[in-house]
């Protein structure tokens, strides 16, 4: 089972990190940790992919819904400092033709402050 | 058991050699010396019918070229986690559950979901009853394009997480041992379909309707398997859950971009033109379309240099925001204005209210209009908001379950295949069904199937299709130039009775050179029938690929009219009446009714004209044959319409 754990910055933003597999199993509940925070007022989110060592193509789907839910509220979702893995992932669904990858999810919303 | 042989015979192959250079023979020697040119207005049509039955036998042979017998696969991988999905929308409840509580009894562990798109309280009664769980559409969809059957796999894929699914349609009731059997395939880590064969339970052996489909669930998905292009036909298949999300992500970086795309294209028309009507003293609304316009350009030029899409959007979004709230103080009455045509456009969606569709036509009524400047910041507004990377237009920003078609599984399974997937046929029956049992319901399932391929063909060309190999390719054009078969149909009717009416031949002579190079080839056709399916009846199914004209023709022109003028596909077969009063729906096959008429007729005169000695012995004799045969194929929509259902199921 795949954990979270989370963090709010000074700017409000808040930093969701998974730690290990983030597959069909995880992201039913990534998708609701990300719901919860949006709903609870948090909108703009990172999630810190530096303890994630494997991504399929349910926990991009997870990402995806997660985005469109922060978008909607008038927000942002960001990713950062994805695996080598998760960034090979990225490239082989074209998925990074849409999401940028920060370095650090501190640096994330450094355009938007 | 002796094994199966994995590839066909070379004596099979000869036989597939054999009848394409029998078959080429005759269409090439028709072409070039026996087109009847004076009478070009049918000699020409009647050839290219050949022509085309010509093609289609040929891709029939390459189909068997590959035949392959698969033996058993090995058990299942360990471990492998699976979700049953039964699909239903209007079933009755008996049916659905009596399919549910046959998958219970499936050995291999796994989850079973009721998906219910009737979204019926007794249904999820009777599922909480047994256990079962039961799914319906999330409040995500509301308002949103529900794309049916498709519509509900999606929904379903993003509420469960097994690694396999096993999809079944409401009367489809497994066998114990359908996991066991079919999971083995997955060892192979790009396998991403098992698709085992649809039998019916509730048809005679005669079949008056033509619902088995022993050749196409036999040796057309064996030789289609043999070139990887076995395709899912919507049920009693297994598919790899991740196969099918992936495709759900390249679906939506590809709906992301096509959106964004468009948008900044036509937003560059709307500020042009909303610059070109604000008078120089309106200064501060000159700056904001200004600074809009300084966004446009930056997105384009981001876009160019492949900067990632939810950047560009954000910032865009971003900047569009700040010049909006520059101008608030401008003329609220002239933005009054085209806020409302906004809400109409929204309104004029079929969708319901909430949702905006940049379709062409939204996309052209924005562009052509005179706007307010502030009018047209907020079209612009609500036009990156529709498209933005959430794919507003959808209930889902990702779509696994193709929905360009009716027909969601072939759509689907190129797809995949194009990813670099393979698929697997399993000959097996694993699942036993229940067919339509009269024939309104069966036109309209047949029209239905029809109308997904020629929409599918239309707008993704498996010719076309990057990353399918050449025989995948020509194994999907296969199944889509069979669909075409109703004009043809139609010269083989009409030919023979211009003969015998007019004496007109479409051909210059019935020779010996003529029968010499025709009757072999079509013997030899009918030979690599026979022994490609073993002895099961195909004749019925040759039958209503002709018979079935009409349908054909009704199919192919809609689905033309549907992807390219947006006309709705309208399904519904309008005559219902008479199924019930026990009287005999005639009205369903006028045509080959009217078919049949005009052949008897025109064998009558030609027999007339024969007695005058007014047209030749061997024309009419040819001719009547010709009639006679049409005739057989075409009787079976008497057998059809007066079909009852099977009685005797209680063996």
């Amino acid at each position: 089972m795949v954990e979270f754990t989370s963090r709010t910055m000074q700017s409000g933003v808040v930093v969701i990190r998974p730690e290990g597999r983030l597959n069909m199993v995880a992201a039913p509940s990534l998708r609701n940790e990300l719901r919860t925070l949006v709903e609870g007022g948090s909108t703009r989110l990172v999630v810190d992919l530096a303890g994630t060592d494997f991504i399929d193509s349910s926990g991009l789907g997870a990402l995806i819904s997660g985005l469109k839910i922060a978008r909607q509220a008038g927000g942002d979702l960001r990713i950062a400092a994805p695996t080598k893995q998760v960034t090979a992932v990225l490239e082989l669904t074209n998925l990074d033709r849409v999401l940028h990858t920060y370095d650090s999810p501190d640096g994330a919303f450094d355009d938007a402050s | 058991m002796p094994a199966e042989r994995m590839t066909p015979s070379p004596w099979l192959r000869l036989l597939v050699l054999v009848t394409a250079a029998l078959g080429i023979n005759y269409v090439v020697w028709r072409w070039l010396f026996s087109v009847n040119w004076a009478a070009w207005w049918i000699g020409v049509p009647l050839v290219l019918a050949e022509t085309y039955s010509l093609i289609d036998s040929l891709l029939f042979g390459l189909t068997m070229w590959r035949l392959r017998r698969r033996p058993l696969p090995p058990p299942p991988p360990p471990g492998a986690t699976v979700d049953v999905f039964i699909t239903t929308y209007n079933e009755p409840i008996d049916m659905v559950m009596a399919t549910a509580e046959a998958a219970q009894r499936i050995r291999y562990p796994h989850s079973i979901w009721i998906l219910d798109d009737g979204d019926r309280p007794e249904l999820a009664a009777a599922a909480a009853a047994k256990r079962i769980r039961y799914l319906t559409r999330s409040a995500n969809w509301l308002d949103k394009p529900r794309h049916a059957k498709a519509g509900n796999l999606n929904n379903a894929l993003l509420e469960t997480d097994g690694e396999y699914i096993l999809v079944l349609d409401a009367d489809q009731v497994p066998e114990p041992e359908i996991l066991d059997h079919t999971l083995g395939y997955f060892h192979d880590p790009k396998m991403a379909l098992v698709q085992t064969p649809q039998y019916f339970v509730n048809v005679p052996f005669s079949d008056p309707l033509g619902s088995q489909a022993p050749l196409f669930y036999g040796p057309i998905q064996q030789g289609k398997d043999g070139w990887n292009a076995a395709y899912f036909c919507g049920s009693n298949a297994v598919l790899r859950r991740e196969a099918l999300m992936q495709l759900g992500i390249a679906g939506y970086v590809h709906a992301v971009e096509e959106g964004v795309r468009r948008t900044l294209y036509v937003a560059n028309k709307i500020i042009a033109k909303a610059r070109s009507q604000v008078g120089e003293d309106h200064g501060e609304v000159l700056a904001a379309l200004d600074a809009v316009r300084d966004a446009v350009h930056q997105a384009r030029r981001w876009i160019h240099e492949d900067r990632p899409l939810a950047e560009v959007t954000y910032a865009f979004q971003q900047r569009v925001d700040s010049a909006a709230r520059s101008v608030v103080d401008a003329d609220i009455g002239l933005m009054r204005a085209d806020l409302d045509v906004i809400a109409a456009l929204e309104d004029r969606d079929e969708h319901g209210p909430t949702t905006v569709i940049f379709d062409d036509e939204a996309l052209e009524t924005l562009a052509g209009r005179e706007w307010s400047p502030l009018g047209a910041l907020e079209s612009i507004r609500a036009m990156i908001r529709a498209v933005d990377v959430g794919r507003d237009d959808e209930a889902q920003p990702m779509l696994p379950m193709a929905t360009i078609s009716v027909t969601e599984d072939m759509a689907t399974c190129m797809r995949m295949h194009a990813l670099g997937w393979k698929s697997a046929y399993h000959h097996e029956i694993l699942a036993r069904g229940l067919a339509p049992d009269d024939v309104a319901t069966m036109l309209t399932q047949r029209l239905r199937w029809a109308q997904g391929t020629i929409q599918v063909m239309l707008k993704e060309n498996p010719l076309v299709q990057k990353g399918l190999s050449i025989g995948q390719r020509l194994m999907y054009w296969a199944t889509m130039w069979s669909y075409l078969a109703g004009f043809a149909a139609v010269v083989y009717i009409v030919a023979p009775a211009i003969y015998l009416i007019f004496g007109i031949m479409p051909v210059q002579a019935y020779s010996w050179d003529f029968f010499g190079r025709l009757i072999p080839f079509l013997l030899v056709n009918q030979l690599l029938f026979i022994i490609v399916s073993r002895g099961t009846p195909t004749w019925r199914g040759q039958q209503y690929s002709l018979a079935l004209f009409p349908v054909w023709i009704r199919a192919c022109v809609t689905a033309f009219m549907n992807v390219y003028f947006d006309r709705p596909l309208g399904f519904a077969v309008t005559v219902k009446t008479g199924q019930q009063g026990g009287s005999i729906p005639w009205a369903l096959v006028k045509w080959q009714l009217g078919a049949m008429a005009l052949l008897v007729i025109a064998s009558a005169i030609g027999i007339v004209q024969l007695y005058f000695g007014a047209i030749s012995v061997l024309g009419v004799g040819v001719n009547l044959f010709w009639v006679m045969f049409d005739l057989l194929i075409l009787s079976v929509a008497f057998q059809a319409v007066r079909y009852r259902g099977h009685q005797d199921q209680g063996e």
